[in-house]
């Protein structure tokens, strides 16, 4: 691994999980180093650098490889901590924004994949269960400017990459985020005024064209 | 949910989840009431205070609920950050602490379940993938005395509790942890001599008692 002084990020242009790591650091004024990676053939960095998952994003500071997009983004904040607080200082609401952000973790993605991935009974359930976690994040947010209360945080890094998704869900499931969460849907919104999100998330057209290769690569219809 | 003072857990006896913060609290020397969940007839204080996941471990620390093992564990870490600390001060070592736990986080507790679910080729599959996971970790341990080093840590709070659950995976699945990973078996040796871990761990006998009483009512052989 480089030992060289500096910022690198080991990403893939579509993953909701590179681009927490990637609207932070932008959010702190970090000037980073990007390497696009090719999942299908990784690299020798990547492999070096995130030996036990082998997975994107790894972020390399000055050498050192930290792994994991929650944890990358943590990192991020506690280094660059002069600028933009992501978590806030209270140990409660921290544990809170910890368990939203894990919440999104366990949630989000891998119902999102069931909502491509499957057809008839099986997608209706997925789909049930996606507006089911849309509705309990809109609970969440209430009627916040961000799931950070004031501030743009933790919370809203960890799950704003997945609303490039929504129009994917949408067409592939048959339904409407803003009609079943409009308060989610008028968040995201507020997001990408925010430049570390316009510059960060894929333009939503494009994930759709992502997942349509991916459905023609899993054979599915 | 009662707002008195004081600091409460919603637990179940053999859950390594639970003796995570059971073990937090004992290093921080903190006094809790701790109350024993049914799982099957969770009570009505869990389901309000875990209304998400409707799981056990539930800390309530002054009435306000948090949730999810390791980042409980944070909390106590945090709310009493005078004595024991759990996670390092520098961030390079806390992103190392919290991917460590993540890891055993991710794949401890799924593939032991696999060990006593399964027969025949999976179950040997997942034997395979356990000893991987036992050699990754005492890879990581190396000759320190503690994942946290000298210091006894959120890593080793983290994954501790599993030791009580080798015997079980040792019986179900026919091998030896200290034959695949004798550091492993050192270290729970020197946690053991901690009194919060003594103090907290079931006998491995009980946890197989349990896991025998699971089979049974999964209908395993």
């Amino acid at each position: 691994m480089a030992s060289e002084k500096g910022v690198m990020l080991l990403d893939f242009w579509v993953s909701p999980f590179g681009q927490r790591a990637r609207i932070a650091l932008a959010e702190k004024g970090v000037q980073y180093e990007y390497k696009e990676e090719n999942l299908t053939e990784k690299s020798e960095l990547l492999l070096k650098a995130n030996p036990v998952h082998k997975k994107i994003p790894v972020l390399i500071h000055d050498g050192k490889p930290v792994c994991e997009s929650l944890i990358i983004v943590e990192y991020i904040d506690e280094v660059w901590s002069d600028k933009a607080p992501l978590m806030p200082s209270d140990p409660y609401q921290r544990a809170q924004a910890r368990f939203w952000a894990d919440f999104v973790d366990k949630k989000v993605y891998d119902c999102g994949s069931r909502l491509w991935k499957l057809k008839g009974e099986e997608q209706q359930a997925a789909k049930k269960e996606m507006i089911e976690i849309l509705q309990l994040l809109e609970a969440q947010l209430g009627d916040k400017k961000y799931f950070g209360g004031d501030s743009f945080g933790f919370v809203d890094v960890a799950f704003v990459p997945f609303t490039s998704w929504f129009y994917s869900y949408e067409t592939c499931a048959n339904f409407s985020v803003e009609g079943v969460a409009p308060k989610v849907a008028q968040w995201a919104k507020r997001c990408l005024e925010r430049e570390s999100v316009a510059k960060t998330l894929s333009d939503p057209k494009k994930v759709y064209e992502f997942v349509c290769f991916l459905k023609k690569k899993f054979g599915v219809e | 949910m009662t707002s008195e003072k004081g600091v409460m857990l919603l637990d179940f006896w053999v859950s390594p989840f639970g003796q995570r913060v059971r073990i937090a609290l004992a290093e921080k020397g903190v006094e809790y009431e701790h109350k024993e969940e049914n799982l099957r007839d969770k009570s009505e204080l869990l389901l309000k205070s875990n209304p998400i996941h409707k799981k056990i471990p539930v800390l309530i620390h002054d009435g306000k609920p948090v949730c999810e093992s390791l980042i409980i564990v944070q909390y106590i870490d945090e709310t009493w950050s005078d004595k024991a600390p759990l996670l390092p001060s520098d961030p390079y070592q806390r992103a190392q602490a919290r991917f460590w736990a993540d890891f055993v986080d991710k794949k401890v507790f799924e593939c032991g379940s696999k060990l006593w679910k399964l027969k025949g080729v999976e179950q040997e599959a997942a034997q395979k993938e356990m000893i991987e996971i036992l050699q990754i970790l005492e890879a990581q341990l190396g000759d320190k005395k503690y994942f946290g080093g000298d210091i006894f840590g959120f890593v080793d709070v983290a994954f501790v509790p599993f030791t009580s659950w080798f015997y079980s995976y040792e019986t179900c699945a026919n091998f030896s942890v200290e034959e695949v990973a004798p550091k492993i078996i050192q270290w729970a040796k020197h946690c053991m001599e901690r009194e919060s871990v003594e103090k907290t761990l079931p006998d491995p006998k009980k946890v197989y008692e349990f896991v025998c009483y699971l089979k049974k009512r999964f209908g395993i052989e």
